[in-house]
């Protein structure tokens, strides 16, 4: 059976359901490359460029152990999705930088999805990869079908308030989620990009992290589409990357929620581009709401204890903040 | 009172003023931007912005004080960050307190629009329509013949008997250029300048490194932002060659695109088929150009988190290999210092000056 590999990272947490639906419908087995770990985040540093950032690191990381496990690896060029705004220029440049950035890797499908330049531009990219492997016509439209259904149902799960590791595991292991307090005393909102928060390693688990503290955790990938369609920010002009424009109108929505949450945090990676741009823009329009706002950035060193110690600090200064506002 | 500024950018400044100046604008020149300009940029900007982004901010909040209270300056519609500066900067100095006008231009092809309101915002002296193509064209041309000039140093430069003549005579005879005003005047200047400069004594015998430049814009042609490297690289005896110049730059981005564009693209597109923003495709490509041309090697120039940058980079180590032609990549911030530069460039050049003599000797 050919063998087709999906690192764990970047747009694993967005569409990963919808790519091994498709793809074990066609009849290909699909290996993952697991959750992130040190061996394979020291791979990634050691490959991938010092400038780089974290998450492509770890992008690097999970490739590089898909080496020797896959017949071809998919990184699709995501370069539109919305028409609108592209994604950050290391997207677009993602297959190229595996293909010419490492020695021996498997064959790379890098279908390039730009919804600007033709009508259906998502469906004839699966096309073209199903066509890859001399599938039917049939057989692929079908597994687009059943994959499209998945995408919806993982999407309502996000909905639902389970964040995309959970919800996948729910998916395709029907493994409910453990919650680890029933309800806490405090709201969170997270804004950030959702393969930095969600990749537990490297964001050194923030979500559960939050969660034991008696914090209920909200990301901004729980937020409906059409609610994050209709903020407005205030930036005098379109911001160009999907992730970035995404979570500026996360970050609005959760700090017009004054009565429902005590807290937000901009989760960054040290390094990123837009990043740097995005926080210094959601400072400034978070200047007046008076929810507490705390940005961190996270790297390949980043440990469990400095990040719990200022998470720690966060949470109780917004305890007392509330006692005393009780 | 208006009084307008712009970004330094090598020494287009010339051009600006006297397009700005014909326009009916008064101007507060941008000083070269130094260690004071770097330290007041560092200070308001996010850390990890790229390395222009700090220049100009520390290049506005000079000129503000020096009374400036309208900037002008180039906008884009990404993916490279830069697009989003101009935004930025306007937030910052209005949350400092400064009340600025911002006009940013953004690609005319695009937003023909902007284009022509800008120019009306610009044109106090209410020139017409037919005058201000007249002026636009005559800066066109002083800025053409200001790249001419830095073109001709590249090549004198390493030959040159007299250490520092070069240099020397650039200074003298830019001002000749910056005096000229009408067509003629600039055409005329320009030829004795580069008449000037051709004097310089040289040496036609000395072994001279053909060296390609590549990489970001801004800190391509600011010398103060990249440590004067093609002087350093000049006085090492290497004759550089830059894949970028102002007017070429504007043209593929206002006009239509120019051949060498096209080639460029061509050449980069088995290793990067997309666009991604900033320069990161130009510098793949350019470094196959330069190399399918025999250079000895190639210079990678960029800001410190240059995103477009960083993808070229990594793919960069394929064409090097593929094509045999060594690349050293800068990646410059406010850190950067000039002596370290200086001893990672002379280590490689002996590194070329021996692949190229083990080279002859084999032939």
């Amino acid at each position: 059976m050919i063998r087709v590999g999906i690192p764990n990272a970047l747009f694993y947490y967005v569409y990963f359901p919808m790519w091994k639906a498709f793809f074990e419908e066609l009849g290909l087995q699909v290996v993952t490359s697991g959750k992130t770990t040190k061996k394979l985040l020291d791979g990634g540093v050691r490959e991938a460029l010092a400038d780089a950032c974290v998450p492509v690191k770890v992008f690097f990381g999970h490739a590089l152990s898909l080496k020797d496990k896959v017949d071809f690896l998919f990184i699709p060029r995501i370069v539109c999705l919305n028409k609108k705004t592209v994604y950050c220029p290391k997207f677009l440049g993602l297959p190229d930088m595996i293909r010419f950035g490492m020695e021996n890797m498997p064959a790379v499908i890098d279908v390039r999805i730009d919804t600007r330049s033709k009508k259906n531009a998502v469906f004839r990219a699966y096309y073209s990869v199903g066509k890859l492997f001399n599938k039917k016509p049939e057989l692929i439209v079908k597994a687009y079908l059943k994959a499209k259904h998945i995408q919806k149902v993982y999407q309502q799960y996000l909905r639902k308030g389970l964040q995309p590791p959970e919800a996948i595991e729910l998916i395709f292991q029907n493994k409910k989620p453990r919650l680890t307090s029933q309800s806490g005393q405090l709201n969170f909102g997270i804004v950030g990009y959702p393969y930095v928060i969600h990749d537990q390693y490297i964001s050194v688990d923030i979500v559960n992290k939050l969660r034991r503290m008696g914090v209920n955790v909200k990301t901004s990938d729980n937020l409906s589409p059409l609610n994050l369609k209709l903020q407005r920010y205030n930036t005098g002009k379109r911001f160009f990357w999907t992730f970035s424009e995404r979570t500026l109108r996360a970050a609005r929505y959760f700090s017009n929620q004054k009565k429902k949450l005590d807290g937000i945090i901009h989760l960054t990676a040290f390094g990123c581009g837009p990043d740097s741009i995005v926080d210094k823009f959601i400072q400034f329009d978070n200047g007046t709401n008076g929810i507490p706002f705390m940005s961190i950035s996270i790297d390949e060193h980043s440990g469990e204890a400095g990040i719990g110690t200022r998470l720690e600090a966060f949470v109780d200064m917004v305890k007392r903040q509330k006692r005393s506002e009780q | 009172m208006r009084r307008v500024t712009f970004p330094h950018m090598g020494e287009s400044y010339r051009t600006f003023k006297m397009l700005l100046n014909d326009l009916g604008n008064e101007v507060i020149l941008p000083p070269r931007p130094s260690r004071k300009t770097l330290n007041l940029g560092v200070q308001h900007t996010p850390e990890f912005a790229c390395f222009p982004l700090k220049i100009l901010m520390g290049t506005y909040l000079e000129t503000m004080e020096m009374g400036a209270n309208v900037i002008v300056t180039s906008g884009g519609v990404g993916p490279c960050r830069a697009g989003l500066y101009a935004e930025l900067h306007k937030k910052i100095l209005h949350d400092l307190g400064y009340n600025i006008e911002m006009i940013v231009f953004e690609p005319p092809r695009l937003y023909p629009f902007n284009f022509i309101r800008n120019v009306y915002k610009l044109n106090p002296a209410k020139l017409s329509i037919k005058a201000i193509i007249e002026c636009i064209k005559r800066a066109w041309r002083k800025l053409q013949a200001l790249d001419n000039l830095e073109k001709a140093t590249h090549v004198i430069r390493p030959r040159e008997t007299l250490s520092g003549a070069t240099t020397k005579t650039y200074k003298k005879v830019l001002e000749w250029v910056d005096e000229a005003y009408t067509t003629n005047q600039i055409v005329e200047a320009e030829k004795a300048a580069l008449d000037e400069l051709n004097k310089i004594p040289q040496n036609p015998e000395r072994i001279v490194l053909k060296v390609g430049i590549v990489g970001e814009i801004y800190v391509l042609l600011e010398p103060a932002s990249n440590l004067e490297i093609e002087e350093t690289l000049g006085n090492l005896g290497v004759e550089v060659e830059r894949s970028m110049f102002l007017t070429g730059w504007t043209r593929d981005n206002t006009w239509k695109e120019t051949v060498e564009g096209m080639t460029v693209k061509e050449a980069a597109e088995p290793y990067l088929p997309e666009l991604i923003g900033g320069h990161g495709r130009d510098s793949i490509g350019n470094t196959i150009l330069y190399a399918k041309r025999k250079f000895d090697g190639v210079i990678q120039l960029a800001p410190f988190t240059c995103i477009p940058e960083i993808v070229a980079r990594t793919i960069l180590t394929s064409v090097s290999r593929d094509y045999q032609i060594p690349v050293l990549t800068f990646f410059l911030d406010e850190q950067t210092g000039k002596a370290g530069m200086a001893t990672r460039l002379e280590a490689f050049v002996d590194l070329m000056k021996r692949k190229k003599m083990l080279l002859a000797s084999g032939s």
